[in-house]
């Protein structure tokens, strides 16, 4: 059996081998047939917010806090309370529509995104990947001032792309 | 005796929770701080905390911090600002200089140290240059003052404190050029060093500063290699242009005041270094002495919150204002969370290290 | 000429800049426009200045840990040498210099701060 490259704490990112042996990510079949959740949280670190604000119950985290958060996909409907709500900024929630695949990704800078903005995604480290374009973004107070971001690209990316480039302010 | 108050020194959030729960128990307390605001470093801390909802987890920490000081308004808590402790006899009275100007002594019943802690230096050629500084002084900078102190920048240490003042930076404006670390593994939260990875910021383990080099203030920044034993590689420097250079390489525990107190202390490097020792109540080796916070281990600010409130609550109860029931259950309870933050890869280093605080004080 | 283009007006999380008197104050005889309210030590960062003051060996010196510990950042204000600009706020007319060594006093000068 291959052992995936581990870059989490050499790089600063997860590789995808590490997140898919920590059973965090969807498959494309997933991808293809709903948006699903990808919560890229692979420490044990003491911390629940995901669990706390699923209004369905479907992250588990339970006692010690320092559990990793287990999702139930069945009864998750990618309603994204818990993007602005993950104090770690690491979860997105992506789905493919044929050629086209949907990001949407948590906020944190300026200049804040529009919809139509024409943006380059990024993968983990940073690397550009694809063109996107914004389709919303979502500011509610409930957010506390994390911004979530709607954008599309090519389908093809979509295990890789998990962010968009950093524009100049 | 119960005139005098419990005189809790430093309004961060590990003296503003324990002199939050000194009068909720209707003890007489007055906080002490040396700055014009309190608060300690909570208002620079603009990211969502981590922890449970009990923690205040997902909430940032100047909000949890201006909840702290309502609380304390609406409490009616004596807090004395721009009063510097300059010392404390071993009759517990407490010498203060209020504004640089007037000096008086605080008979104390109760004294509970809350000074925090203090950024570690780094050394190395050129390290006094302007535009090297701690990653708490850029933090201030961009956070509180709302000033950028540079442009590029680069972070020396990959702990959370780093990876969440290079997060910052950029949130402000900056550029991040990189971030290095001499050990071979990037050592703070993945989430934090991902922020900054999905970025484009590169990381450089086994790598350290060699120099930093400019005329009259900082140009560009030397990094090295290291192999196995911390030695510089030959052939594996890198200069990148900086005008900023972070460090980020721990903080120490402030422990002059417990000295002066005539606290015990120890050496636990996991906790900062050098520090008093406390019991499970956060009494020191001196009994009318409490230590919390940063200065009695450095930890975070929701575990200093925690610690605070458990010295708060015994100091109440060893004045006779709070039962030994109602001390035992809130005792109880405030060290069910300090545990729950003290779990995990993390958190079990600290926890272990706290473990053996409290088995050399009790075999003191 | 001294600019003021490091400030951050605008902020994802901490929104717009709080509104803040303008405060002139002088370094070395130059005049800065501080925000009522802020330490010395931001107001001259934010207008660019990288020097606070040089050792007697003639180093030069900024600002290390921003919060009035480590006093690298001090200077002689209103006459006072040794002034942490960190911990310092800034005030309308105020004289802000940089010094060499220990620096010295002005005659007349009071440390009142």
């Amino acid at each position: 059996m291959n052992v995936p490259e581990r870059t989490l704490k050499t790089k600063g990112a997860p590789s995808l081998g590490e997140l898919e042996a920590a059973g965090m990510l969807p498959g494309l079949e997933d991808l293809k047939a709903r948006a699903c959740l990808c919560i890229e949280c692979v420490e044990e670190i003491p911390c629940n917010p995901c669990e706390t604000s699923c209004p369905r119950g479907a992250i588990r985290v339970g006692s010690p806090i320092t559990n990793l958060p287990a999702l139930d996909r069945d009864k998750c409907t990618a309603c994204g309370l818990c993007i602005p709500a993950c104090p770690g900024i690491a979860i997105t929630i992506k789905r493919v529509e044929g050629e086209k695949a949907t990001i949407r990704f948590p906020w944190e800078y300026l200049p804040r995104p529009e919809a139509g903005d024409e943006v380059r995604m990024v993968d983990r480290l940073g690397r550009v990947v694809c063109p996107g374009r914004v389709t919303g973004v979502n500011e509610a107070a409930r957010n506390d001032r994390t911004a979530v971001v709607t954008a599309e690209f090519a389908s093809e990316h979509v295990l890789s792309v998990v962010s968009m480039q950093r524009g100049p302010r | 005796m119960a005139d005098k108050p419990v005189v809790v020194v430093g309004a961060g959030p590990a003296g503003l929770c324990a002199a939050i729960e000194l009068k909720k128990a209707g003890a007489p307390v007055v906080l002490l701080d040396e700055n014009d605001k309190p608060g300690g470093q909570l208002f620079k801390q603009i990211h969502k905390f981590f922890g449970s909802r009990e923690h205040k987890a997902g909430t940032r920490g100047f909000d949890i911090g201006t909840g702290l000081l309502d609380e304390s308004l609406r409490l009616g808590i004596d807090v004395r600002l721009k009063t510097e402790v300059v010392g404390v006899d071993p009759g517990l009275r407490v010498w203060a200089v209020e504004d640089r100007g007037r000096s008086y002594l605080l008979e104390a019943s109760r004294l509970v140290i809350a000074t925090g802690a203090t950024e570690n230096a780094l050394s190395f050629p050129g390290w006094t240059l302007p535009g090297v500084m701690t990653a708490g002084c850029a933090q201030t900078l961009v956070n509180v003052y709302r000033v950028l102190p540079g442009k590029r920048v680069l972070i020396i240490g990959s702990g959370n404190v780093g990876v969440i003042v290079g997060y910052q930076l950029m949130q402000a404006g900056a550029e991040v050029v990189g971030v290095v670390e001499a050990a071979p593994t990037l050592g703070g939260y993945g989430v934090h060093t991902a922020k900054l990875a999905r970025a484009g910021v590169p990381f450089h383990v086994r790598t350290t500063v060699a120099r930093a080099e400019g005329g009259e203030s900082l140009e560009r920044a030397t990094i090295v290699g290291l192999d196995d034993s911390f030695k510089p590689l030959p052939g594996t420097e890198r200069t990148l242009e900086v005008d900023t250079i972070c460090l980020a390489v721990g903080l120490t525990p402030s422990v002059e005041l417990p000295s002066l107190a005539g606290c015990a202390t120890t050496y636990v490097p996991e906790l900062g270094g050098r520090m008093p020792l406390h019991d499970e109540y956060m009494r020191s080796s001196v009994e009318e002495v409490y230590v919390v916070g940063d200065t009695a281990g450095v930890e975070e600010a929701s575990t200093a919150m925690e610690e605070g409130r458990l010295a708060g609550i015994h100091a109440a109860w060893s004045l006779g204002y709070l039962d030994d029931a109602a001390m035992e259950a809130g005792a109880a309870e405030t060290r069910r969370r300090l545990d729950a933050l003290r779990q995990g890869v993390f958190g079990k280093k600290r926890f272990d290290a706290k473990s053996r605080v409290l088995e050399e004080s009790h075999n003191r | 000429m001294l600019k003021t283009s490091n400030r951050v007006a605008d902020h994802a999380v901490l929104g717009a800049a709080p509104e803040a008197a303008d405060v002139e104050i002088f370094l070395d005889g130059q005049p800065i426009t501080a925000k009522e309210g802020e330490p010395v030590m931001s107001a001259l960062v934010a207008a660019g200045v990288t020097v606070f003051r040089h050792t007697a060996k003639g180093s030069p010196r900024r600002m290390f840990c921003g919060i009035g510990r480590c006093t690298d950042c001090v200077m002689k204000v209103d006459g006072v040498p040794g002034v942490r600009t960190c911990v310092t706020r800034v005030a309308p007319g105020m004289r802000v210099e940089r010094q060499d060594g220990k620096g010295n006093w002005s005659e007349g000068a009071e440390d009142g701060r």
